[in-house]
């Protein structure tokens, strides 16, 4: 019998479908999801879109069209003493998150969409205010996105911090991606670094740069939804809502220009191009960027070993899919992608608590702590 | 002379302020479009058909074309529970994205007037004002 020679067409059908899926690697895969399930927290929360935890029993969530919770074991009561929230297409209250030294101070940080001032429309806003049992005193406006807009899109916002007495956070390019994210001296599309008491490093970046805003840390970002801490190297991880098929993972440095709308892999939500370019010298590639974007929202590092294989493994929420996303990573490269809790609803958030759970933020329930089956 | 001018005047007035409650119907599907792109087609998409399970279609949705009231006070107030769209069941929030009046008859126009949507109802600022929760 003559031997027929296949590989011309097995590399022809190889080429086809990595042509036709067009991910980027590594494929995600969907392990058995039998091993994992979910314990409900609280629940009836529409948009869980920022948590921080108080102590193993208690947390503080955001609801974002302006409503702040105290959770007790699993008992959820408004916050009273919140500013104004505007609340408009993405934005509205976004994260909380606790001074570092809480405990003793009682203060906490918010990140809200407001209107308060000027033009019509709002920006994103940093507040610090002191938590009193469910009320919230000394409230501080600390920074301000500039000018107000009536765009919907995209207002951030993450709040992390380092151990050198900084918060950072995020405003995105605030639907103004032509004028904002590349020019220092216009907010949107920027990370910003503040003291904690709201004042302005003075080691900033641009703080000596005329014609530049001095709280700028990093810019050409699109719309940062997720920011974490690395846990070992302390750098600050962030992820961001690119156009279709150009979410980002980027780990934020001093001064540097992550290249928003100049450089990126994704294209308009009709399909049209934004830019040929991918790369460019003075722009910084992402650590990792989706294709297809999957919308993360969340991010946190499991630290733990509640988990056991998964100790220094990323997070990320997807709101587009409704899973989990479990990223592995080796040699700074991103190694492996997993689907955690597939089908769970529109993950807004997700963080590690102080027992080393992972702790989400889904969409129309509430938060759900990841618990062995 | 001074009847004529008066009269004129009181035209000008009376079609000045129907014109600005009554927005032609083309300009208003054209403000529409603008909303619609800045605040919908995240989820929604360009060509109107959604994510399926995930976020409803609006392209020949029967949810939307049988359902204008309810549809608008969805944009108004936000919506969550299940509801079935063409066969499909969606269980998701959507929160009312801080539209005014204005801008939610417009983007009804434009959603009702597109991708072979057709309604001979226009909607109006009134009509969106007149509609609780």
């Amino acid at each position: 019998m003559k031997k027929k020679n296949f590989a011309p067409l097995l590399i022809s059908i190889l080429c086809l479908t990595s042509c036709i899926s067009q991910e980027n690697p590594p494929e995600i895969k969907t392990p058995d999801q039998s091993k994992y399930t979910t314990e409900t927290i609280v629940d009836g929360i529409e948009i869980p879109w920022g948590m921080d935890f108080i102590n193993e029993n208690e947390l503080l969530v955001t609801e974002k069209k302006g409503i702040l919770y105290r959770v007790s074991n699993g008992k959820k009561t408004e916050v009273s003493g919140l500013p104004e929230v505007y609340q408009r297409g993405q934005g509205g209250l976004m994260d909380v998150a606790l001074h570092p030294d809480f405990n003793r101070n009682k203060t906490i940080y918010l990140t809200i969409g407001v209107h308060h001032e000027g033009e019509k429309g709002g920006n994103t806003a940093l507040y610090c205010a002191k938590l009193n049992e469910n009320s919230l005193s000394n409230l501080k406006l600390l920074y301000k996105g500039q000018p107000n807009t009536k765009k919907g899109q995209h207002w951030g916002s993450r709040i992390v911090f380092d151990d050198k007495g900084h918060l950072y956070f995020g405003i995105g390019d605030r639907g103004n991606r032509d004028v904002n994210p590349q020019n220092l001296n216009r907010d949107g599309g920027k990370i910003y670094r503040l003291n904690l008491d709201g004042s302005i490093p003075e080691d900033n970046p641009f703080a000596m740069q005329k014609e530049a805003l001095k709280a700028v840390y990093s810019y050409g970002h699109r719309n940062p939804q997720g920011m974490t801490i690395h846990p070992k190297t302390g750098e600050i991880w962030e992820n961001e809502h690119g156009p279709k098929g150009g979410d980002e993972i980027n780990i934020v440095q001093k001064g540097k220009n992550y290249g928003w709308p100049v450089i990126t892999y994704g294209i308009n939500y009709s399909g049209t191009s934004i830019t040929d370019k991918k790369s460019m010298p003075g722009m910084e590639q992402p650590f990792y960027y989706w294709v297809p974007s999957i919308a993360p929202s969340g991010m946190a590092f499991s630290n733990s070993n509640v988990y056991k294989k998964w100790k220094g493994d990323l997070f990320v929420g997807s709101l587009k899919f409704k899973y989990l996303e479990r990223l592995v990573i080796k040699r700074g490269k991103v190694v492996k992608r997993e689907k955690i809790l597939n089908d769970i609803g529109r993950v807004r958030n997700v963080k590690e608590g102080p027992d080393g759970y992972l702790y989400l933020g889904v969409e129309g329930k509430g938060i759900l702590k990841l618990v062995h089956q | 002379m001074k009847l004529f001018v008066g009269i004129i005047g009181l035209f000008i007035i009376y079609e000045g302020t129907w014109l600005y409650q009554k927005k032609p119907l083309e300009q208003s599907i054209a403000d529409g479009k603008e909303i619609y792109n800045d605040f919908c087609v995240q989820c929604h998409l360009d060509n109107g058909e959604g994510v399926s399970g995930v976020f409803p279609p609006l392209a020949k949705s029967d949810y939307l074309l049988n359902n204008i009231e309810m549809s608008i006070r969805a944009l108004k107030y936000g919506l969550s529970g299940t509801i079935v769209v063409n066969g499909e069941e969606y269980d998701g929030v959507m929160q009312n994205q801080g539209l005014d009046n204005l801008e939610i008859a417009d983007v009804m126009n434009f959603i009702l007037n597109n991708w072979g949507n057709e309604s001979k109802e226009i909607i109006t600022e009134n009509q969106v004002a007149n509609i609780n929760e």
